[in-house]
């Protein structure tokens, strides 16, 4: 406990629970990753299926909660990819709930935040943006895909640099999508556990980094919602642009 | 010898410190953009106040990518000091 008190990093290790090591040449160990991931799946059914239970036409609280998310998904689909991307809703949805859930639960203390590893969010990046570019080249066909890369009415002699250029941005969203969840939480949790340092040693006037720490808390709570939101949105918008063609 | 070697290692861990704080120096353009995008926000609601719901979410996106590339400053950061 000593070694973690003063070292603001060491809340990121991943430690096995059960060890799986070679399995095959590989690590397959159930982590506190692991269990965390699988605690946010348990909270995220727990909580859909005990609210909906009442199933009130006039909901009760909870039961609103579980369809104020549900409308608020629906929205951020159906405003930006159309009603054409209605039959993408359960996987955006999934997508949402999970980095929710995972941000939140990493509020919690003592908790392990499993959106702040690179690795988790790029793979999530990278399963969006993989399945929205084959979403895109079955849907309208490859080389259509590619006409999208260059603008109309440009002169000829710029249009392989610019295609190069938009290649180049297409290429760089699942690293965005990815990194910017993860620094974003590995950044508020850095900070938290830096002021969090400052309690106990300053003694009487600790007060005054623990009341910067209740708003800080506040305010990563609201970056954990924020980051699920501009993740889903993304998505969103990277299926919007693959599924859009006739009108430009 | 020896003291070459524990020299160098030494100056690594300083050219490590210097760099890091040269990152930080990253975040500022960051802030910036962010305080930029909030300001014209404002500015933008208090001319036509009815918009305030639109003009919300445009600057909460602007204000994504713009906090984004502060925190690339932030993981170069990390990534330098090892």
């Amino acid at each position: 406990m000593a070694a973690e008190h003063h070292n603001p990093i060491a809340q990121f290790e991943i430690t096995p629970i059960f060890s799986f090591d070679p399995v095959l040449g590989y690590n397959l160990s159930f982590t506190n990753s692991s269990l965390f991931m699988v605690l946010s799946v348990l909270g995220i059914w727990l909580f859909f299926t005990l609210a909906m239970r009442a199933r009130a036409t006039v909901p009760g609280r909870w039961q609103s909660l579980a369809e104020v998310t549900y409308q608020f998904v629906n929205g951020i689909v159906e405003e930006n990819a159309g009603t054409k991307a209605r039959k993408y809703f359960p996987f955006i949805f999934t997508l949402f709930l999970f980095v929710l859930f995972g941000n939140l639960m990493g509020m919690l203390p003592y908790s392990f935040t499993i959106t702040s590893h690179i690795i988790v969010t790029f793979a999530l990046g990278a399963l969006v943006f993989t399945g929205v570019t084959l979403i895109g080249m079955i849907h309208q066909g490859p080389i259509k895909f590619f006409k999208h890369f260059i603008p109309e009415g440009l002169p000829m002699w710029i249009i392989p640099v610019v295609f190069v250029i938009e290649l180049i941005s297409f290429l760089s969203r699942p690293f965005s999508l990815g990194i910017r969840l993860a620094a974003n939480m590995m950044a508020g949790h850095t900070l938290l556990k830096v002021i969090a340092g400052f309690v106990v040693p300053l003694g009487l006037f600790g007060i005054a980094p623990m009341v910067f720490l209740v708003l800080l808390t506040g305010f990563e709570v609201f970056i954990a919602i924020l980051q699920a939101y501009i993740f889903t949105l993304l998505s969103s918008m990277y299926l919007a642009e693959a599924l859009h063609d006739e009108e430009h | 010898m020896e003291m070459e070697v524990a020299q160098a290692a030494a100056d690594m861990v300083s050219l490590k410190f210097i760099g890091m704080g040269l990152v930080a120096l990253g975040m500022l353009g960051a802030a910036i953009g962010v305080g930029l995008i909030f300001g014209n926000a404002t500015q933008a609601v208090a001319r036509n106040p009815g918009a305030e719901d639109k003009i919300r979410k445009l600057a909460i996106l602007g204000a994504v990518f713009a906090e984004f590339m502060g925190l690339l400053a932030f993981v170069l950061g990390i990534m330098i000091g090892g």
